[in-house]
């Protein structure tokens, strides 16, 4: 079985989550959880629901609302965990949602322009005008299909679930970022759409950029095929694998997984 | 004067020990209030009999009056006693000599705003000489609207050159009786703006206070008064984005519109007085009657308003709906921060058929502030076929601050269809993150967020005044994010 450590690569690791502990509200829900991302790769991470993965994904970006009580974060070799949610944007991490939220009144062209821009000054670019921005937008929205009508509407308002996604990952492609998290960006799409935001989401792989896709699901990942494949339940991630461990999942279910779990632990504790 | 001066007193005061007394002793008129008072005013304006004893029944009636309490704000008690009622040429002796002098904070809104450098001293108050940029621009301005036929001057200019007009139209749409202020202002006022527009006449421009060349010091109780004649059009703005300096804590204007038929007026305000530091200390309180008279069948009044200054506003435009078809429309944004207090609305009084009138209000509360919208729907009998729709919705940024709806709903007639929505929000903490997790910072994604829920009155206001009005609310919201 591949794991993490074995594999390649040289140089530092985009990501290094180590012994991580989160709480909310009192409620723990993370309890030293461990994960390494290299660049270039792509992860998926899978579980029951209310396991936590929609907890790791918005400790990652920076959401205060959950506290975390221990371990650290590595990216890129600097310490994650120290920075605002806008600072890790701007250096790269990007958060599809899994419940993209509704701006009203704001157009969706307007936020679009001002988070590109926001991450092209803190790389020091020139800022792009609406011309420029247009040209390049309208490029992107043409590899998600999308309808142009989305961009004068105000941001996910009245957006179907299926157009929220391709939102997202139209935001993706716009943002460039080195490490993309995408929480069940496939929940909701139809078969048509779920080609077309794995088309999205291929085209910005690249050997510099890695992702991590949370998913309930194997027909993603027929389209995005993971290096890595892991199971995050109780607040750990608690078996990792290849691609084929995805199948298996779908095929067993999450149940024989606690049950070796279990095992282990009762092994462990003699 | 001898116990420790609430605020109000505090800063009248202050005009009347420095600079005032001691320097133009024979020009000075005491502080307070009498006939006397009134008399002297009338005449060092050298007005005609009419404005005089227009005034002095202004003032006996105030003195039967009792100021308002019902709206929902708080302040010290006012004593109009100690208020210097007149001081024109109004010294600039407080005045700072350089924009060294300023307070480095104001500087800082008026480069954020992107005022240019020498408006910057004109608004801080700077003493600078009489010769300005925009009084050329202002006088050019003067003799293309003059050639049209239209009136646009000092509220004094047009009570000596066109005495007729400002006797026919003066007090018919707020008479000196209609409250408080309104006749505190009849009795007592400096100065203020007076716009005529002929019949037929499209102004080609947009009319502001800005431009006009004895803008300044119009002082605390100013008096506008717009008439378009049968078939005109103006678009009127008054105000502008940058923060006054201002030494007078009480203001206390008064705003007439008169429409007549089919004759459309839009008036747009930015207010941005001082609103007080972050303890709530200081700051203007602005109580303003405002209020339009569609007189004319299928006449159409507009006011748009961004109020985001005064520590306390307290403004209601209204339209007086008597012409058949005609129609009103109010469009408001109102944000409080720190301890502002605003007490605003409107009141649509249908008189006339097929009367239509929209209201869209927007408040916004950050920090401690309170923000209340207190509307009158009023459909008379006469008004068959009115039409009202009124939206009012409040935005709340953290949990100290407050706002409040008071809609009025009187309806006379059964052929009448009046609507009101309301609702209330918070910016989510979900919007935020979203929004900072595509990179903007947090003062970015909360402007933005409050520029999205203003929207609707945003897109009323003339364009360059809609992007102040926005850069303005971003400064006014700062630091009510942590
Ligand atoms: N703000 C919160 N307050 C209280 N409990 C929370 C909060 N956010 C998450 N939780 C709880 O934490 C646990 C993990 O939630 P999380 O959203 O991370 O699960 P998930 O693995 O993404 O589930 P799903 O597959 O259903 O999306 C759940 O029990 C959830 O109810
Ligand atoms: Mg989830």
């Amino acid at each position: 079985m591949p794991s993490n450590d074995k594999q390649r690569t040289s140089g530092e690791p985009m990501l290094v989550v180590r012994d991580l502990a989160v709480k909310v509200d009192d409620k723990q829900i993370l309890r030293g959880l461990d994960l390494t991302v290299n660049p270039g790769e792509v992860h998926a991470i899978m579980g029951p629901n209310g396991s936590g993965k929609s907890t790791l994904a918005q400790v990652l970006a920076g959401r205060e609302a959950f506290t975390v009580t221990g371990g650290e974060v590595r990216y890129q070799g600097h310490d994650l965990l120290a920075l605002a949610p806008e600072e890790r944007a701007r250096e790269g991490v990007f958060l599809a949602f899994q419940y993209p939220v509704e701006i009203p009144g704001v157009s969706n062209v307007y936020l679009l322009k001002a988070a590109v821009n926001a991450v092209r000054r803190h790389r020091g670019e020139q800022e792009l005008d609406a011309m420029e921005f247009l040209s390049l937008i309208r490029e992107k929205m043409k590899l998600l299909d999308m309808n142009d009508q989305l961009l004068f509407r105000s941001v996910n308002e009245g957006f179907s679930g299926g157009e929220k996604k391709r939102n997202e990952i139209l935001q993706m492609a716009l943002l460039e970022p080195a490490l993309a998290i995408l929480d069940e960006t496939d929940s909701g799409l139809d078969i048509d759409a779920l080609q077309v935001v794995s088309k999205g989401i291929n085209a910005l792989r690249s050997p510099e950029r890695a992702m991590v896709l949370v998913t309930h699901y194997q027909r993603l990942l027929d389209y995005v095929v993971p290096d890595f494949v892991h199971v995050l339940a109780h607040g750990r991630i608690v078996k990792s694998g290849g691609k084929e461990l995805a199948l298996e999942l779908e095929a067993r279910g999450y149940g024989w997984i606690e049950q070796e779990t279990a095992r282990e632990t009762a092994q462990a504790a003699k | 004067m001898s116990t420790p001066a609430p605020r109000l007193d505090d800063l009248i005061s202050r005009e009347y020990q420095h600079g005032f007394v001691s320097e133009v002793e024979s020009d000075a008129i005491a502080h307070g209030l009498s006939e006397d008072v009134i008399r002297v005013i009338s005449s060092k304006k050298n007005e005609p009999p009419f404005m005089l004893e227009w005034r002095l029944a202004a003032y006996r009636h105030w003195l039967t009056m009792r100021e308002p309490e019902w709206a929902n704000v708080h302040h010290p008690p006012i004593d109009f006693q100690d208020i210097i009622y007149y001081s024109a040429p109004k010294s600039q002796k407080n005045g700072p000599k350089s924009l060294d002098e300023v307070d480095p904070e104001l500087l800082r809104v008026y480069e954020k705003l992107g005022v240019p450098l020498k408006e910057r001293e004109m608004l801080a108050g700077v003493a600078v000489d009489a010769v300005f940029d925009s009084v050329s621009v202002g006088t050019t301005f003067k003799e293309k609207l003059g050639s049209m036929g239209i009136v646009f001057c000092s509220f004094s200019e047009a009570v000596q050159e066109h005495p007729e007009l400002v006797q026919k139209y003066l007090g018919s749409v707020v008479p000196y009786t209609d409250n408080f202020f309104a006749a505190l202002n009849s009795a007592v006022f400096s100065d203020g703006s007076f716009c005529y527009i002929p019949p037929g006449v499209r102004c080609p421009m947009e009319l502001s206070t800005y431009f006009r060349i004895n803008a300044k010091d119009t002082g605390q109780f100013e008096r506008t008064l717009i008439i378009a004649d049968e078939g005109a059009y103006v678009s009127y703005l008054e105000g502008c984005t940058a923060p006054m300096r201002d030494e007078n804590q009480l203001h206390a204007a008064v705003v007439e519109l008169v429409a007549m038929e089919r004759a459309q007026i839009k008036y747009s305000t930015v207010q941005n007085w001082y609103p007080g530091d972050k303890e709530g200390k200081g700051g203007i309180y602005n109580f303003v009657t405002k209020r339009g008279d569609c007189r004319g069948a299928r006449s159409r009044i507009s006011w748009t308003q961004v109020e985001t200054g005064s520590a306390i506003t307290w403004k209601y435009p209204s339209c007086i709906l008597r012409g058949d078809e005609s129609i009103g429309e109010f469009y408001s944004v109102a944000l409080t921060n720190n301890y502002q207090q605003a007490d605003t609305g409107t009141k649509m009084i249908h008189i006339g058929r097929n009367t239509k009138s929209t209201i869209v209000s927007k408040g916004i509360s950050a920090g401690r502030g309170q923000n209340a919208y207190r509307g009158l729907v009023k459909v008379l009998k006469s008004a068959d076929g009115a039409r009202n729709h009124s939206q009012c919705d409040s935005l709340l940024l953290g949990d100290r601050c407050g706002a409040h709806t008071f809609p009025y709903i009187e309806v006379k007639n059964s052929t009448a269809q009046v609507e009101h929505e309301a609702s209330t929000s918070r910016i989510g903490e979900d919007q935020l993150f979203y929004c900072r997790q595509r990179g903007l910072s947090a003062e970015d994604a909360v402007s933005m967020i409050v520029s999205g829920f203003c929207k609707e009155v945003f897109k009323e206001l003339p364009m360059e005044f809609a992007v102040e009005a926005q850069k303005l609310l971003g400064v006014s919201l700062e630091g009510s994010v942590g």
